[in-house]
């Protein structure tokens, strides 16, 4: 079913990509077998490139894991670690642990913290304990409560200590969780189509090969 | 004309590598395409991150 889709799509517009079987598709020439699909997409999302490193596609794998994790350890440098928790209480809302949660594995120590600050917080007061303290030396820990944006607080104390760099950690990391969603779905479903743009270029430039690919097809 | 240092401008060639490289691998499976691709990313975001970059000044300079 999945594969009549795309040869469909394929008719429609440029075949970049077409399916051989349920599991195994055609891309650019290669012949690919995604194998277990959801293991593959799992893998990808605790580990970026583990998923095409399971599939066998070792190229795209290193090129993954190297440019992802390199973009989410500097952006964890730039904002002196602190740049990555999960919070979800009023004056702290970090929605950018959303995003940052793409990473998978990488982000998930920030739950185990979560937990254990909500734990140690008075629901009624909204204050941590006194003798509260976070797993790993405070590794992806949210700040102490009570967060308000009118005071003094911890996340004030960082950005102070890291100015724009506290701006920009957050960024990378969020950008790097992104760029791991692609990652998951290309270790899903194989890569995704060519931008239109790309595509009139090259169909501009080789219309024999597109002719030929849709007569195939 | 910056209020910023043009050091922190340094802070994009890291994440303009990332995209584009992943923009380039998560579209095709040959090498060399994905290369090709990743270039033609980067260009195109860094024009576009010109031309914002231009009009800002000059709305600055306006303003």
């Amino acid at each position: 079913m999945d594969g009549q889709k795309r040869d469909s799509r394929a008719t429609n517009k440029k075949p970049q990509m077409k399916a051989d079987s349920e599991n195994t598709i055609l891309v650019d020439g290669e012949r690919i077998d995604l194998r277990n699909r959801a293991l593959a997409a799992l893998l990808a999302w605790l580990v970026p490139g583990a998923g095409h490193f399971y599939q066998r596609r070792y190229a795209k794998s290193i090129l993954f894991l190297v440019c992802i994790l390199s973009a989410w350890v500097l952006g964890f440098a730039l904002g002196g670690g602190h740049v990555v928790y999960a919070s979800w209480v009023p004056g702290d809302k970090r929605w950018h642990y959303v995003l940052q949660a793409g990473m998978g594995g990488a982000a998930l120590p920030a739950l185990i913290q979560a937990n254990l600050i909500k734990k140690a917080t008075d629901p009624k007061t909204g204050v941590t304990s006194d003798d509260y303290e976070p797993y790993w030396g405070g590794f992806m820990a949210p700040p102490l409560r009570p967060v308000r944006e009118s005071e003094a607080d911890e996340v004030s104390a960082w950005y102070a200590r890291r100015g724009a760099g506290y701006e920009m950690g957050t960024w990378y990391t969020v950008i790097a969780g992104l760029l791991n969603i692609l990652v998951i779905y290309d270790a899903y479903g194989g890569p995704l189509s060519v931008p239109i743009s790309g595509r009139k270029k090259e169909s501009g430039d080789k219309p024999k090969d597109e002719n030929s690919e849709k007569a195939a097809t | 004309m910056l209020p910023i240092s043009p050091s922190y401008l340094l802070y994009y060639l890291p994440l303009i590598i990332a995209i584009a490289l992943v923009f380039g691998g998560t579209r095709h499976e040959n090498t060399k395409l994905i290369v090709q691709h990743a270039l033609q990313t980067g260009r195109w975001i860094t024009g576009f991150m010109g031309i914002i970059f231009i009009v800002v000044c000059i709305l600055n300079w306006l303003l």
